[in-house]
Parts: C-alpha cells; structure tokens; sequence
C-alpha cells in the first residue's frame, strides 16, 4: 500500500511548483459562469467595446446564444450589428494590414485568450490602464507595459493615473514600482460597477476559451462516478478469482 | 458448444490460434507475488491504444497546414462531435503514456528486471521509450501554437549544433532554413507512422518477455525453482496463469488508472499547464520569441541536462552529447549493474540510498528544465547530471561492493 501511495506522488510531481508567472500581481477574477446573466452582460460589452477591433474566429454566434440562453432572434437582434449570418463566426472587417498601420501591431483574435493568459491576468488588465503621456493613445497598462491598445472603456471607467513607488531593487539600484491608482475623472460607472463590467467581461472572455467547460466538468462527475462502480466490481472479482492463489 | 468447437478447430487447423492463447495468456505463468509495479506494463499498452484511436479520429478533423493547424484544433474542440472529449483524451493520454513509462522503467530499475537474461528485453524497451519521445516530439509540433513553433525550433535547433555536418542536417530535418509549413507537414506524417513502429516495438517487447518469463519484486527465477502446481506439473511452482488471474487484476488496475486519468480529462485538462502549456493558445508567430521556452514536462530532465553543459566555443554540442547520452547510457545498464542480487529487497542500504536520490535527483531536473535559467538553478543542474551520470558510471563499483542480503529460495507473499 505505502508503495501504491508513493507511486501515485510520484506520478503527481510534475504539478508541483507551478509555472509561476513573473511580473505584476493579477487580482482574483473571482467569475461565476454558471451565472448566465453575468455573461450575456459580458457578451453585450464584448459586442459592443471589443469585436470592431479584436474578432474571435473560433466562436460562432448561435453556438453562444445557445450556450448563453438566448434564442437566434434575441441574438441577431440585440448582439450582432454587422451583416454576418446567425451560424458564422465572430470575424471582424478590418484587416491585418489596416491593423498594423493603425495599432503598430494586429489586435489578437480573443477566441482563446482567456487560455493563454489566464482569467485573472485579463480582469487586471481591462482595470489597469492609466494616462501616459509618452503613449500614442495617451495610457499605458500596468500588466502589459507598452500595450498598443487604447483604454477602450475609459468612458465607463474614467481616467486613472498610477502612483509608483521607489524600491531597492535586488542589485543595490531603485527600481519603480507601482503601488495603487488614482482616479483623475469620474467615470459613467463607480468603480464597483466598472468592476464588474470587467468581470463579466473575463467571464465571457473564459466562456469562448472554451465554451464546453461546464458540460465538461458536469459529465466528469457522472464519468468519475460510474468508473468508482466498475472499479468495486474488478476489484471484487478479482479478489474472488485469487481465492485459490496460494 | 460443439459448433464454437468446431469453429475454433477450423482456424487451429489454419492459424494457432489455441495454441497463440495458450503459450501468452492460458498458460503463460507470472510469478504470484507481482505488486501494483507490475501494472504500469499493461496500463502502458492500454495508453498506446487510447492514443491511437483518439490519433486517428483526430487526423479525420486536423489540417496539417500552417494557415490552418490552429484553427483545425479549435474547430475540433467546438464543431466536431465529441472532439473535446477526444482531444483531451489524447492531450492527456501523452502525458499520462510518459508517467506510466516512468513508473514502468522504475520498476526494472528496482527490482533488476534488465539483468540477464532480461538484458535484450530491456534494451528493446529503451528503443520503445526512445520510439515513444520522437512521437511526442513530432506531435507537438501540431497544434500549431507558440510552445509548439518554439519548443521544435529549439529542439531542431540541437542538430545544428552537430559541429561540420550541422547546419545542412537542420535543414533536412526542417525541410526548410525556419519552422515552417514544410515541417509541419512532415512531422504530421511521421506522428501518423510512428505510433505504428511503436505498437509493432511492443509487440516485439512482449514477445522477448514470454521468451525468458517476467522478473518479480524478489527477483527470484521461478523457472529455476521447483516445477508443478495446480494447473501444470511441469510449470513453475510459483507461477500462475496470466489468464484469468492477472487478466483480472490487470482490469482492476485499468479502472484505477481510468479513475485518474478522467479526472484530469474531465477536471483539469491543462494540468495547471503542465499538459496544455499556456502559451500553446497563442498560434504561431516566428517573429515573436516567446519569453521563456520550456519543452512538455516529460522532457525537461533531458532538457535541464542539455543546458547544464556549458558551450564549447560558443557551440552548444557538448550539452547535445550529454543530453542524448543521458538517454543512451540507459542501453548498458543490464552491464553495468554487478550486484549478485537483482531486487533492491537484497540489496544493501547504500544502494537503496542511491537510488532514491536518482528518483529525487530526476524529478529536480524535470522542475529545473521548466525555469528559466538563473545561477542558482544552473548550479543545481550541474549537480543534477553530475549525479545522474554517477549514479549508471559508478554502478559497477558500488553496486559490487554494497553488502546484499540472502535471497529466498522461492518468492515471498
């Protein structure tokens, strides 16, 4: 048994000591997306603040509606502005050569982004813009320095500025480093409520990364449960054949 | 019962196919004291087979085309019919086929399952492990993300090392001077074909273990002891059937395994991006380096090793050699062990000792080969191939000299 136990951590060591990602600190996400509401929000902004630059080219809109609870109708009507058909997915009219003019670089498709960044890596960026002059559209981002990409929502958030502060740095030098933001102007939303505008945002940002994660994690319960079964019944059969095993 | 009777008469008449039953399963006898080591083996082929299928059904959706990969990818975890399922079954099985393999070679490494006459039956093993991490590698490549450009670019990169002959050798591997459509393809073609190789490889494995019958935690040659028992007077005293007595324990060990590898199918797919690295969701882009490349977890030891060695003249080829000959040294370990015992049972604490500190010296260097390098980790590297070269080099001295405990005529309960 001891042996069975240590063969199984042994198979567990390679999680251990996760990837630890450098740079700044991300706040908890914290998204719910069994809360429906939440992301047909979150859908509503993307729609509206995110898809006329970033497109999301793996994510078809009707998949979304049914995934979301919205019938074809309600999603044609409420969330799709431009001439793409109900079964297409989520493309964008600009193209990459525009881009790159316009942005320096092209925004990404945010179809999987959620995966490769990480929940709470995007809900600390979409409230971590604040002014910089020396930027070409006048902010810059706390967990991406230098980011190309104009404050899109600073009309819901309003203007922050970051407060940094002087660090020993490990080599003896200073080093700047942020501590918190001020607001500058108020915005249309108090910062509860741009919170959550982010947070519905991440959560539908989570969704698309994959939108059969929660049919996924339901069916395991089911799978795992049905494999615990079929495991008493071999064990106990074999038990019964190595009776005679002497 | 007389028509099944007559039905297996006709095709023993034509193929044996009794007789193939009789000589691998009926009445092929294991030694009775296999413990849940003894697992890994048949788990091992059942992941082969998983990967397979699931490889298969995969390539019905896949485009192996550089504009296309990723989008085939996602288009299989979205459009297709149960094609997340499939996808992590098969993203999951790679890893899970490694731990396996891992636990597998452990086992031989304990109980001395590669001394003589196992020696050939070892080797053919360490070709299915060699076998087992060009598939990997090749598949990789496939889902056309970041880690995967990256990671083969770095890898690929390893043969150019090779001093003269290099730089040419990197292009014929490549097809191309970058990563490029034209390796995709050809990676996509050899992950197709090697699995194959693989399954023909085990089969040879499994023959070669019939021949001279498997080893036990005591290490003892059953076929050495006594003949006769319940089922045969001339087999083993201590043998057993392999069917139906391991056949079953071997389904119990299946739904045990199964257990596991669905929860991180169902649950965790991306390991916390140990299975699915994170950058891996961003599609390939050679102008842009990712930050830190780190190969799939069951590469890193080897990759810690490559990058431990210092350069020579500005050439990493000395950290080549050591890597692949950290993988090579593996052919002569039936050779170098002098011990008169096999199981680590009899042998004496200094060798247990070390080879715990092989098990702990090997899980660092797999943490290690995921970081990025600092002086530190560097250092600790160097310690790790210093140690995992001493610990096969230094063999045939201290496993001589390590005091051994009596080993029992017949294996113990």
């Amino acid at each position: 048994m001891n042996k069975l136990i240590f063969a199984l951590l042994l198979a567990l060591a390679p999680m251990l000591g996760l990837a630890a990602g450098g740079g700044a600190h991300l706040d908890d996400a914290d998204i719910d997306l069994s809360d429906k509401a939440s992301l047909q929000r979150g859908a509503k902004f993307f729609m509206n603040y995110c898809l006329s630059c970033h497109s999301a080219k793996f994510q078809r809109y009707n998949r979304m509606g049914k995934d979301l609870g919205l019938t074809d109708e309600e999603v044609i009507d409420n969330l799709m502005f431009t001439t793409d058909k109900i079964g297409d997915t989520m493309n964008i009219a600009m193209t990459e050569a525009k881009a790159t003019e316009w942005f320096g670089s092209p925004p990404p498709d945010l179809s999987v982004i959620s995966r490769a960044r990480g929940v709470d890596w995007i809900y600390t960026y979409l409230r971590s813009f604040y002014l910089d002059d020396k930027r070409p559209f006048g902010v810059n981002n706390i967990v991406f320095p230098d980011v190309a990409m104009p404050h899109v929502l600073w009309e819901l958030q309003g203007a922050q500025k970051a407060v940094f502060k002087i660090e020993k740095g490990s080599s003896g030098n200073d080093v700047q480093v942020f501590d918190h933001f001020e607001p500058v102007t108020q915005g249309t939303l108090s910062l509860e409520e741009y919170d959550q505008v982010a947070r519905d945002l991440t959560a539908f940002l989570s969704y698309i990364g994959e939108p059969i994660q929660m049919e996924r994690k339901r069916l395991g319960v089911w799978v795992l449960l049905f494999i615990a079964v079929f495991f008493v019944l071999a064990y106990l059969l074999k038990k019964e054949y190595w009776k005679d095993v002497h | 019962m007389s028509m099944m009777k007559n039905v297996v008469g006709w095709f023993d008449d034509r193929y044996p196919l009794t007789k193939v039953w009789n000589e691998h399963l009926a009445e092929y006898y294991a030694p009775k004291n296999f413990n849940t080591w003894y697992l890994m083996g048949s788990l091992a082929l059942l992941v082969l087979v998983i990967q397979i299928l699931t490889g298969v059904w995969l390539a019905m959706s896949y485009k192996p085309d550089a504009e296309l990969a990723f989008g085939s990818v996602e288009y299989i975890m979205r459009d297709v019919e149960w094609g997340w399922l499939i996808r992590y079954l098969h993203s999951t099985g790679s890893s899970a086929f490694f731990v396996l393999i891992y636990l597998h070679m452990f086992r031989g490494l304990m109980y001395g399952s590669y001394r003589k006459p196992r020696e050939l039956l070892w080797i053919i093993g360490v070709i299915i492990y060699l076998a087992m991490m060009a598939t990997a590698f090749f598949g990789y490549l496939l889902p056309w993300g970041q880690m995967s450009f990256w990671g083969a670019q770095v890898i690929v990169n390893l043969f150019s090392a090779v001093p003269v002959i290099g730089p040419d050798l990197g292009v014929w591997v490549r097809g191309d001077y970058v990563i490029s459509d034209a390796t995709l393809n050809r990676f996509f073609a050899l992950h197709f074909l090697l699995p194959f190789v693989l399954a023909a490889l085990v089969f040879i494995h499994i023959i070669a273990l019939h021949k001279v019958g498997s080893n036990n935690p005591d290490g003892v040659e059953i076929k050495k002891g006594p003949k006769g028992n319940r089922w045969s007077d001339s087999a083993p005293a201590d043998g057993i059937p392999f069917h139906p007595y391991y056949s079953v324990k071997d389904i119990a060990g299946v739904a045990g395994f199964l257990f596991l590898f669905a929860a991180v199918v169902f649950f965790a797919p991306e390991m916390g991006g140990y299975f699915i690295e994170h950058p891996n969701f961003e599609p390939a882009n050679p102008l842009k380096t990712p930050e830190h490349i780190a190969p799939v977890w069951y590469f890193t030891p080897f990759y810690a090793i490559l990058r431990a060695v210092p350069s020579v003249a500005g050439s990493a080829f000395p950290g080549v050699v050591a890597m692949f000959a950290s993988i090579l040294v593996l052919f002569f370990l039936p050779w170098l062990d002098r011990s008169p015992v096999k199981s680590i049972r009899y042998k004496g604490s200094l060798t247990k000792i070390l080879l715990w500190l092989f098990v702990i010296d090997f899980i660092v260097l797999g943490y290690l080969g995921t970081q990025p390098t600092t002086d530190l980790y560097t250092l600790m590297a160097q310690i790790g191939t210093i140690y995992y070269f001493a610990f096969f080099l230094l063999m045939p001295i201290y496993s001589k000299m390590d005091k051994t405990k009596p080993v029992p005529e017949r294996v113990t309960e």
